[in-house]
């Protein structure tokens, strides 16, 4: 872990400053924040480990349990929102077996409801990883669950 | 500078340092306020002290803005009312409505607050969310959290951070879920928190509240018993019990400041185990017995023995009162210079040095002139844990941009705060210190006018360096050279420069040396004798200091009179009106030895563990069991008294009157709060009973204060000082008469030396007396822990400092561990040379590779059965700091 972190901030010079792009370097790699590796970056940066968790904790962003491989973001801003963003989440809810921001046992997916996405002309809209998905119904909503899990048996 | 200000109308003159909110408070106009303290800067986070200034309809918050020439206040209007009154009541939201069950009610600022500016019930009820209630957090010992009380007024993470430098709170999650929260928001005993209790007394409501708290009928000034920062307290009674504690503010050396122990630790007063009544062993079993039965006994036995035969412990746990008693009593009636107490085996080489090159072992200056040094040197103290209080001073010398060098083989929390952390070798002092004078002289940083004026044997001490070249200290220490240089160059250019050392330095067979190093070091620079600027050993007991003041040592009078001078022996013999020996007598390690040999066989120990605080525990134990005839005096029935052919109980500090001397000289009075519990006595009685028992006069003291009175009457640096004067405040000695002042720095223009100059002293390095080999490989080291004192006869019956810290770890690098091949928490056997000891495995990297540590707090794991006691040649302090041990999983 020691090493492994050590080279994730290889490219900071351990000022107090640094903490936010530390914090999300760390996530970018590991892709969350797991408790040694915010002591790490509390010893590096020379920040009290209260103050890292505090800075993380206050940021939608920063997570402090593992996520699955596919990180399904459902939007429920206001566009989404008139547009039954509520139904959509309950669909991909059935669809993959877990509740708004469960992680499935097999670590395949993580399910999260968010603010805006930012594509409201797609509403109501979802995002899986990095890709854009709009327009969603129930139809559409399976059919990518399909899609997905025939991709993940074929990788397997 | 002042300013002119009106508040309200009212014309005031003020303090231009002062902000519009403190002008006020201070001049008795209340604006409502919750995140305010006067300890902290102000945070303006609850957004209450809403004013409006120079007739300007905009409401400020008072305390963020400062004072100014003609500035004028209005606290209360309309509008500002309104503000603060939709301010409080989203407050009340989120705070539980339960004040008839909070211990805070009725001393609740919320409360105060609230009848002040009003709320609208309706208002509060309809914004109210029913959220479920947080979970209380009761994990620490001493207090709880509870966040549903919470206001997120911030003083208890500012108190963390500004005034502990522990940080171990911080605002969490953010929006409606923000929560004051440790990191990973655990339970508060699984964070970083010391348990000092700072932010408990500040918080504004009951969010933060001590464990099964009762409020006290009266409070009683006082000093705290634990270490030698004497710090004031107010003890609360309640009927015949202490009940709590209180920081004393007006204290000039901690200021309302208390660590763990000073403020939760004082359930041992009133425990069940206190010896309450003499007890006499009868066919070897301990039997109570009156008093009368048991003085007796005493003097009948004591009687009986030659002087030589004789010795006393005294304990600097004991006041000056009881300390002088115990001492005439050696001397006078006894005939025996044995005297001596623990004062051995921690600052015997800085009274020994330090007398040799400046002229007096104590600090040579104030404990709260250290947060205004601009470098600090600590060696060898690990001051947050030992030491809390001062360890506070560094921290706010850092804060106040001072250069911080820290040197120690382990990294201590102190570590954090430094600019340089020199990790030397275990007992390679002498070789750093020299080192750094070395690169001093070398760049020509020495203070020359200094030296030539004040000081003598320069030249001698500057060719003694010659062997000190860098590479040779480099290879000695494991030091790198840049680094030497580095601290060097430090402490040379930033002057007041103040060195803190304790027993890191002394407890090593070149204890003096490494004494004489550190005094060589300031005198170098010229860093004595100033302002902030000297040395400063830190004194372990809360009356180590006054107890050698009182002559509780084998070679000197009160007052440092040596008893080898035919004066000093006259003025005494002509005082208390008896013939005395002008033999020094032995000292603490070696009475043990003698009673080993059997030259020694009548032993009177007061306040002394000598099993678990001497080296060689196993030895020590065989030889108080060849005493012909043992007296112990204790609160407790303590290891060592178990020994004891008779138990005498004592009163403990909060049951008598008297005085502790502290670290910085301060002699400062201790009042009783409860009468003795049981048939207790103080000391001080005890020891006077059983000199009347043997039919001597000059015992016929009435109280503490007649002792005193005689105290300073034979005690040239005590001359100035009585009850009167130390009522509010302790003066600092030397106090040379009633009108003196005292003197916070010593040194300033003379040493008192024959030729008045200080003294460098030429050294060689030699290494420690046990060094590690293959069958003994690793250094084990003595280290204390923040939650337990000494021999652990008060603290270990805390039940929550218990809690903290309920077992001996044995302080072990991963390096070493893999080794071995132990896990945390696994079980292990350390062995040494004179025996084992088991504990459980920490494994850390605050230990270095090859060395690991242990306290002696615990009877279970007797750490000093372990440790070497080979003798520093002049001091006599055994080597408690190193020696050589294997570590088997148990």
């Amino acid at each position: 872990m020691e090493k492994e972190l050590n080279k994730i901030l290889s490219s900071f010079q351990g000022k107090s400053n640094e903490l936010i792009p530390a914090l999300q370097q760390i996530q970018e790699e590991l892709g969350y924040l797991p408790g040694d590796a915010m002591l790490y970056a509390a010893e590096f940066l020379n920040v009290p480990e209260s103050t890292v968790f505090g800075v993380a904790s206050f940021y939608a962003q920063f997570r402090f349990t593992p996520v699955g491989k596919n990180m399904i973001m459902v939007c429920k801003g206001t566009a989404c929102h008139v547009k039954g963003a509520e139904k959509v989440l309950d669909e991909i809810s059935r669809q993959v077996g877990i509740e708004d921001g469960e992680t499935s046992a097999d670590m395949q997916y993580t399910l999260e409801s968010v603010a805006c996405i930012g594509c409201c002309a797609l509403a109501p809209c979802i995002t899986i990883n990095s890709e854009v998905h709009g327009r969603l119904n129930a139809k559409s909503i399976e059919k990518i669950f399909k899609r997905k899990k025939a991709e993940e048996k074929t990788n397997e | 500078m002042k300013v002119n200000i009106t508040i309200d109308g009212i014309k005031l003159k003020v303090d231009d340092s002062l902000t519009v909110l403190e002008a006020a408070l201070e001049n008795n106009v209340y604006i409502p306020n919750l995140c305010h303290h006067k300890d902290l800067i102000p945070s303006g986070s609850c957004r209450l002290c809403l004013v409006e200034i120079n007739n300007r309809k905009v409401q400020v918050i008072a305390c963020k803005i400062k004072v100014e020439e003609g500035m004028t206040v209005i606290t209360d209007n309309p509008e500002i009312n309104f503000i603060r009154q939709m301010t409080l009541e989203l407050l009340h939201v989120n705070h539980t409505q339960d004040c008839t069950n909070c211990m805070k009610n009725t001393n609740c600022q919320l409360q105060e607050v609230t009848s002040y500016i009003g709320t609208n019930e309706t208002r509060i009820e309809q914004m109210r969310k029913n959220r479920p209630l947080i979970p209380v957090d009761t994990s620490n010992p001493f207090f709880n959290l509870d966040h549903n009380k919470c206001i997120l007024c911030g003083i208890c993470i500012r108190t963390c951070n500004e005034i502990q430098g522990v940080d171990a709170l911080q605002y969490g999650y953010s929006g409606f879920d923000t929560l004051v929260c440790t990191f990973l928001n655990k339970p508060i005993k699984e964070s970083v928190c010391e348990s000092c209790g700072e932010c408990v007394v500040r918080c504004p409501v009951g969010a933060l509240i001590p464990k099964n708290m009762q409020r006290p009928s009266r409070t009683v000034k006082t000093i705290c018993p634990y270490c030698g920062v004497g710090c004031g307290i107010n003890l609360g009674v309640r009927g015949e019990k202490i009940v709590s504690i209180e920081g004393d503010y007006e204290s000039p050396v901690n200021k309302g400041r208390l660590c763990v122990k000073g403020r939760f630790g004082y359930e041992w007063i009133n425990h069940d185990e206190r010896l309450k009544t003499p007890l006499i062993k009868k066919a070897g079993k301990f039997v109570e017995s009156g008093w009368d039965e048991a003085l007796e006994l005493i003097a009948k036995n004591f009687s009986k023995y030659k002087s030589h035969e004789f010795a006393t412990f005294s304990s600097a746990r004991c006041t000056n009162e009881e300390n002088y008693v115990i001492q005439k009593f050696t001397r006078a009636v006894m005939g025996s210079n044995h005297i001596d107490h623990c004062a051995r085996l921690c600052h015997a080489p800085s009274v020994a040095g330090l007398a040799q090159s400046i002229g007096s072992g104590a600090m040579t200056n104030s404990i709260k002139e250290i947060s205004d040094a601009a470098s600090i040197f600590a060696i060898g103290s690990n001051t947050t844990e030992s030491h809390p209080i001062i360890g506070l001073k560094v921290k706010e010398a850092k804060w106040n941009g001072a250069k911080i060098i820290v040197a120690n083989p382990r990294k201590i929390d102190l570590c954090k705060f430094a600019d340089i952390w020199l990790q030397h070798k275990t007992g390679t002092d002498v070789a750093l210190l020299m080192g750094i004078c070395r690169v001093i002289v070398d760049k020509n940083l020495i203070d020359e006018s200094f030296i030539e004026k004040r000081s003598e044997n320069f030249d001698a001490f500057k060719r003694s360096l010659k062997e000190f070249g860098l590479d040779y200290v480099e290879k000695i220490t494991g030091v790198p050279a840049k680094q030497i240089e580095a601290a060097a160059e430090i402490y040379a250019s930033n002057s007041p420069a103040s060195i803190l050392y304790a027993m890191g330095i002394t407890q090593h067979t070149h204890g003096t040396d490494n004494v004489l190093a550190i005094s060589n070091l300031a005198l170098l620079t010229g860093n004595i004798g100033k302002l902030s600027s000297g040395v400063n050993p830190l004194r372990g007991q809360n009356n180590v200091q006054g107890a050698c003041d009182m002559g509780a040592l084998p070679v000197v009078y009160p007052g440092y009179q040596k008893v080898a001078d035919p004066k000093a022996k006259q003025k005494f013999e002509k005082a208390w009106n008896c013939k005395l020996s002008d033999t020094p007598g032995l000292t603490l390690t070696e009475i043990v030895n003698s009673a080993y040999n059997k030259k020694i066989k009548a032993l009177y120990l007061i306040g002394e563990n000598s099993l678990l605080s001497e080296p060689d525990a196993n030895h020590v134990r065989k030889s108080l069991q060849k005493l012909d005839f043992f007296v112990a005096q204790d609160i407790f029935l303590s290891e060592t008294a178990r020994l004891a052919d008779v138990v005498l109980p004592a009163a403990s500090f909060a049951e008598k009157d008297g005085t502790f001397t502290n670290t910085e000289r301060r002699v400062q009075r201790i009042r009783k709060a409860i009468n003795p519990v049981g048939n207790s006595q103080p000391d001080w009685w005890i020891t006077c009973q059983i000199a009347k028992k043997m039919n001597r006069k000059g015992f016929d003291f009435k109280n503490s204060e007649e002792i005193f009175n005689e105290v300073a009457l034979l005690t040239p640096s005590y001359k100035g000082i009585s009850y009167k004067r130390i009522e509010k405040e302790g003066l600092q000695w030397p106090v040379n008469d009633e009108k003196h002042k005292g003197t916070p720095v010593l040194h300033k223009d003379v040493f008192p030396t024959a030729s008045s100059k200080a003294k460098f002293f030429p050294l060689k390095y030699r290494p420690p007396a046990e060094l590690p080999d293959k069958q003994y490989p690793l250094i084990l080291t003595t280290e204390r822990s923040l939650y337990h004192y000494h021999t652990g006869t008060m603290t270990r019956r805390v039940d929550g400092l218990n809690q903290l810290n309920e077992r001996e770890l044995v302080e072990i690098n991963p390096v070493d561990a893999k080794t071995i091949g132990v896990n945390d928490g696994d079980k292990v056997c350390v062995t040494s040379r004179r025996g084992n000891v088991d504990a459980v495995a920490k494994i850390t990297n605050k230990s270095p590779a090859g060395t690991v540590a242990m306290s002696f707090h615990f009877f279970e794991s007797p750490t000093n059965v372990l440790t070497n006691p080979a003798l520093d040649p002049v001091a006599k302090i055994p080597e408690l700091k190193v020696c050589a041990v294997m570590i088997e999983k148990g």
